[in-house]
């Protein structure tokens, strides 16, 4: 084969179907033509069965009334949308993702004061770049397990608070309906910090050491060098962690279904829809949810995309 | 620095790492307690006996938790054989070969990854029920394996690197484009395969919601779902459920300080994109 036809489908529409190459081997102009679909067929298929199909139906289940077993739906138009907007017990539940978004602006400042202040030559850096970053790999339920430890009635925080004097401050932490999202919203906290605090510090790190060095030498002090260098090093990836922060805090799902199950105010958007669901059977209704969460996410990343225009992702 | 900021920097450092560590360290601590040294002594006091084993023992009993790591370990191995062969195999056609429809497919790749897995599942339920996977191991092997847009864009940016002109050397000697893949390719992707293994291995040790959602019959359990079913009745024996937990947090420790490295690696180019 020459170099002219390993570009397949580059010369395709110019070259006449060729039949009956060497040896049985397909090297038709067939064969060239459509080759590569083959290598993404697999691919394709998983991605189109798992999720754009699922999405294509739920927006088709969403103007049902159903109960996912019975053969029949029935068409109710924009009920289940209406009744997400309208009824309080579904769109007050997204109130809760407000604690959660807070939450993931401590974290994002949590983690760049920490990578900013690990991103230069410490002793033990290693070490405690491990230590920040290793809750953000344990498993979601040992988490949970973890905190409803740390969290119960006269548990390692109440002993911590009273340790250093502080113990007329402990409350049910988890049971007390004012204070529980503030719980599971710590803990996500503590959960992913570790995540953003790497990323900044990768960032941080692939600036070039020269300028830094040539900052020092037209003696620019620590504050300068962070507002003139690593400020506009790492924009792009602090705008990337502010968009996941809001889809993210849209679609909290483990951390409360784990430690709380939902009760005590702590019900978020998901764990709703998966009660709806799964639990009352009313799979267009959940389906509307689902919808309306996926289209806020949607929206969101269109305006993050307008707002800060980042370099196109480019593959080829 | 001055005197200030340097005690700034290290009491900052050393109240992140007691706020990171305590937790983990406390439900250590309970692990090796007896019921009664449990409920006699604080969070905070470590245990009399550090071999007392027994909590472990009745754990892995009890929680079946070597079903558990088995149902684990057959999902990870597939879904990961599955993901690096199906990924990789995209890749290929990405990098390799000039079509028109490539960015349309690439597209489709990037916009699945903003849809949110979890809101999905009302409707992929139906699909995976509809194919008879609902409480078999295949239901999550099988959601596991869609290959996502981190491993496609991970697995395309290392088959750049890859010289062109040794695929053209190969084609000259009378190679098939798909030998090209398996002999030449593929073994030259071992670094990005590793990351793409470890970061998916991760978050598929850690997934809850899928195993929980399809995995129902307790002979399904995977290590999360095993762990989950101690919530309820085992609500009075915390040094049962401390025992538990860290045996399932230990495989993560052990591959944490094994594979640091490319965990740090394969974090930052995976979500970066």
């Amino acid at each position: 084969m020459t170099s002219v036809e390993y570009r397949a489908g580059a010369a395709v529409s110019a070259s006449p179907p060729a039949t009956g190459s060497a040896a049985g081997r397909p090297r038709t102009g067939w064969w060239r033509r459509w080759a590569h679909w083959l290598y993404l067929a697999p691919a394709l298929a998983l991605l189109i069965t798992f999720t754009y199909v699922p999405v294509g139906n739920m927006i088709w289940y969403s103007f049902q009334r159903w109960d996912g077993l019975s053969p029949t739906m029935t068409f109710v138009g924009m009920d289940n949308y209406g009744r997400v907007f309208s009824d309080e017990d579904y769109w007050r539940v997204f109130l809760v993702s407000l604690y959660y978004f807070v939450a993931s602006f401590a974290q994002i400042a949590i983690a760049l004061y920490f990578a900013v202040l690990l991103s230069f030559q410490t002793r033990l850096r290693n070490l405690f770049k491990g230590i920040l970053f290793f809750p953000y790999l344990l498993n979601g339920v040992a988490v949970g397990f973890v905190f409803l430890y740390l969290f119960q009635p006269d548990g390692t925080l109440d002993t911590v608070l009273r340790l250093v004097g502080l113990g007329e401050h402990t409350r049910y932490w988890l049971g007390d309906a004012e204070v529980a999202n503030f719980s599971l919203a710590g803990t996500s906290v503590w959960r992913f910090t570790g995540l953003s605090f790497v990323l900044f510090l990768g960032a941080i790190q692939s600036i070039p050491t020269e300028l830094y060095e040539a900052a020092e030498i037209d003696g620019a002090g620590r504050w300068q060098q962070f507002r003139f260098i690593i400020a506009p090093g790492i924009r792009r990836i602090i705008s990337l962690s502010f968009i996941l922060a809001i889809s993210g805090s849209l679609a909290v799902f483990e951390i409360p279904f784990i430690m709380t199950g939902g009760a005590n105010g702590t019900r978020t958007f998901v764990i709703r829809a998966y009660e709806t669901a799964f639990q009352f059977r009313q799979i267009g209704l959940a389906s509307a949810m689902a919808v309306v969460l996926l289209l806020l996410v949607l929206v969101i990343t269109w305006v993050q995309r307008r707002l800060v225009p980042d370099d196109e992702v480019t593959l080829s | 620095m001055n005197l200030f900021a340097r005690t700034g920097k290290w009491a900052s450092l050393l109240l992140a790492a007691v706020v990171t560590l305590v937790p983990l360290v406390v439900v250590l601590f309970a692990a090796f307690k007896t019921h009664a040294e449990y409920n006699a002594t604080g969070p905070l006091t470590p245990p009399r006996d550090w071999l007392n084993l027994a909590n472990f023992r009745t754990a892995w009993t009890d929680g079946d938790m070597l079903r558990g790591f088995w149902n684990t370990t057959v999902i990870l191995v597939i879904s990961l054989i599955g993901t690096v062969a199906v990924g990789t195999l995209a890749a290929y056609a990405v990098s390799r070969f000039t079509f028109r429809l490539k960015r349309l497919v690439l597209g489709l790749f990037l916009v699945a990854a903003l849809v949110p897995g979890v809101t999905t599942q009302v409707a992929t339920y139906q699909i995976v029920k509809s194919m008879g996977l609902v409480n078999t191991l295949g239901s999550a092997i099988v959601l596991f394996l869609g290959t996502d847009i981190v491993s496609i864009y991970i697995f395309v940016q290392f088959m750049q690197s890859i010289p062109r002109s040794l695929d053209e050397a190969a084609v000259i000697d009378g190679a098939s484009r798909f030998t090209v893949y398996r002999r030449i390719v593929l073994p030259l992707m071992r670094p990005a395969i590793a990351t793409v293994v470890i970061i998916k291995g991760i978050a598929i040790y850690n997934e809850f919601y899928i195993p929980f959602l399809y995995l129902r019959s307790s002979d399904l359990n995977v290590i999360s779902t095993a762990l989950f079913r101690f919530k309820g009745p085992y609500g009075a024996q915390w040094e049962t459920i401390a025992a538990c937990t860290m045996i399932v947090i230990l495989p993560t420790v052990v591959i944490f300080l094994m594979l640091q490295r490319f965990i740090y690696n394969g974090i930052t180019t995976g979500a970066t994109k």
